[in-house]
């Protein structure tokens, strides 16, 4: 199976059924997968007129009570910036799959690059904080879109799955699990008297429970500053609330958000540092250099946003050097992990922008 | 929230009297809204609300309709919302012949922000980014929305009180992609700027030019100069998108080999 299409498949185990997009490579297969599953389960598939669209449909559909989801790449990424900021505001669950490929502009259109680190944190204007997974191989563009739903489900939030084009695009043996066998989290629903429903008025786990549209509980969603009731409200009090809450829901719940995964890191006085298609080729190269005597070892970032900072500090503390591979140019976890580690510590950089993949040959040789 | 003198709180009256008329509910009811003085409206609203963003109100309404077809969606939008920045939108809504009314306050400018000229400012208008004069043409938001094909076009003014309530009503309850265009006062910008500074000279270029469509369509091209009709343009009951769409579904769960497209 294709990434692509296991992340449709995810998708369709998370229980979602609304789709909408604009077709754009490398991601159009995710598109084809929803025109064609979707209408069998009973769900919608919708080719809207643009990215633009396809982000306001799907906000609106998770507020008429759907699972939704979108998938594009770089440019059209961009051009839903500002209604993803509305999902941001409007606490709104959805996914986007960003299937990320080489720019500036329309670059090179088919081929893979991991520039977007800094846009999917930072893409939209106004203070905010989203979730931002990646994936490196096609089980986890699975299971990470189950898992992508189950945050945007749980938090209340737009989620950002980013895949490089490699991922989206390469093939590997799934096996799909049993219904059940993976959990699967669906947003709370508010209960008690209708009439006292507040849509952003957050119980103790710094969530608002959300209706949906039809229902009994009548709400407004609203891209203005807002107040629990969801009514525009501009008093300066009430805006720093929201924001800080909106920032507040997803770091108390950091330890659950932030997810990675390690190789051979207890011992290793080389750390390398991946995401994306680049893991793959940091466990390669890892691997050589323990052939050679070298204690190496791999961490894999799967959650970029919020970023590993803890984890990628005992890691990093403990190694001699640290080397972070990324398909961009200026190193966009690199600057991060700098944050974390100091500008004393050893950090080297393997950087690739020519829409080629990182091989362990690259990395290699920075070490020699 | 509105100058006064403005003509949106005119289009709301009407439109929540015919709410009022014909049984809505508010539980099954979603007004979604776009950005601007017109965009505002929700927040005198009890019913699901959702306030977007600027241009992108008729795409929000889009997903919600088509995930929910019970659902009533309405859409209350400026000119600058339906057919400037969200021009896009408007042509595929009514492509699709999404079932939603749309409500558009067309104030021949940018209110919210200040009066410069949008879409539909008419040739030769002053606003505040059209000193010397607009050198561009004003669309015509209904002729858009019947070549587009919206079922039902309707236009109004706040001078036509009863008569636009009577268009909402027809437009609420037609299934299908639906219009009404409402000429609004604003004379706080746009009234200034081309002598009609007084509510009331606004209110009388409404009386004096807007006509009803059986009088409109009688005058010669050269008398129709300046005059726009008023009252119902387009009444058809193509299918629309949910309509089409639960047969495309019945196509995708019909046993293989009796699905369209399924070559063998
Ligand atoms: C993307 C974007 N561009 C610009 C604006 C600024 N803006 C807010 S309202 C508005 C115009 C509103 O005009 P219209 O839709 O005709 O509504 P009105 O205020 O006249 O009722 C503009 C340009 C915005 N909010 N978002
Ligand atoms: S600026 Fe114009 S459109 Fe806005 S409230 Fe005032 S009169 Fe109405």
């Amino acid at each position: 199976m294709q990434g692509n299409q296991a992340m449709a498949e995810g998708a369709f185990y998370a229980g979602a059924r609304f789709y909408a997009g604009y077709p754009i490579t490398p991601s159009s297969e995710i598109a084809e997968e929803c025109s064609r599953k979707m209408p069998q389960m009973g769900g919608v598939f919708m080719q809207m007129e643009d990215e633009i669209a396809s982000m306001a449909a799907i906000i609106g559909a998770s507020l008429a009570g759907a699972k939704s989801f979108t998938a594009t790449s770089g440019p059209g990424f961009s051009l839903m910036q500002e209604n993803l900021g509305l999902a941001v505001m409007g606490e709104v669950p959805c996914v986007v799959i960003n299937v990320q490929r080489s720019g500036p502009s329309t670059g090179l259109a088919t081929k893979p690059a991991q520039s977007d680190v800094m846009q999917l944190r930072w893409g939209r204007h106004g203070d905010q904080m989203v979730i931002a997974l990646s994936p490196a191989s096609v089980s986890e563009c699975f299971s990470l879109t189950v898992t992508a739903f189950n945050f945007a489900e749980k938090f209340r939030v737009p989620v950002i799955l980013a895949p490089d084009e490699v991922i989206g695009h390469l093939r590997e043996n799934v096996r799909i699990p049993a219904p059940g066998e993976l959990e699967v989290i669906d947003r709370k629903k508010p209960s008690g008297p209708p009439e006292k429903y507040k849509p952003f008025a957050a119980d103790a786990d710094g969530v608002a429970p959300l209706a949906a549209y039809g229902s009994d509980y009548i709400f407004h969603v609203s891209s203005s500053m807002h107040g629990p009731d969801g009514y525009s409200n501009n008093n300066p009090a009430n805006a720093a609330w929201r924001v800080d809450q909106l920032h507040r829901k997803i770091e108390r719940h950091r330890e659950e958000i932030v997810l990675t995964k390690t190789f051979d890191t207890e011992d290793a006085d080389i750390l390398l540092i991946a995401f994306g298609a680049t893991t793959r080729a940091s466990r390669a190269a890892a691997l050589e250099l323990r052939k050679q005597g070298i204690r190496a070892g791999v961490l894999q970032l799967i959650t970029l946003w919020p970023f590993a900072d803890q984890e990628v500090a005992a890691l990093g503390q403990r190694a001699r050097t640290v080397i972070v591979t990324e398909m961009n140019y200026s190193g966009q976890v690199a600057g991060e992990v700098r944050k974390v580690l100091g500008a004393a510590a050893d950090i080297r950089q393997v950087n690739k922008y020519n829409g080629q993949i990182i091989t362990p040959q690259d990395i290699l040789e920075v070490i020699r | 929230m509105w100058c006064p003198g403005c003509g949106i709180g005119v289009m709301l009256g009407a439109l929540l009297r015919s709410f009022e008329e014909l049984g809505y509910d508010c539980r099954d009811t979603v007004v979604v809204t776009g950005i601007g003085c017109t965009g505002k409206s929700d927040d005198y609203l009890v019913t699901h609300a959702l306030h977007t963003t600027h241009g992108r109100a008729l795409a929000y309404a889009t997903g919600i309709k088509a995930f929910n077809p019970k659902l009533k969606v309405v859409v209350i939008m400026g000119d600058g919302d339906s057919v400037t920045i969200g021009g896009n939108h408007f042509l595929h809504a009514a492509r699709r012949n999404m079932d939603l009314t749309a409500i558009i306050i067309n104030n021949f400018n940018y209110g919210m922000t200040g009066g410069q000229f949008s879409g539909t400012t008419p040739s030769g208008a002053i606003t505040q980014t059209s000193f010397y004069g607009n050198p561009e043409r004003g669309i015509d938001i209904c002729a858009l929305a019947e070549v587009a094909g919206a079922n039902y076009v309707a236009r109004g003014t706040p001078y036509h009180v009863w008569e636009l309530k009577t268009n909402i009503q027809e437009a609420l309850s037609k299934k299908g992609f639906s219009v009404v265009e409402i000429y609004s006062p604003c004379p706080t910008h746009f009234g200034k700027n081309n002598q009609m500074k007084e509510t009331r000279q606004m209110l009388h270029w409404l009386k004096e030019k807007g006509l009803p469509v059986k009088d409109y369509n009688r005058l010669e091209p050269s008398q129709k100069e300046g005059c726009f009709a008023v009252g119902k343009l387009v009444d058809r009951d193509e299918p629309d998108f949910n309509t089409r769409y639960e047969a495309v579904r019945a196509r995708a769960m019909a046993p293989k080999g009796l699905r369209n497209g399924d070559t063998q």
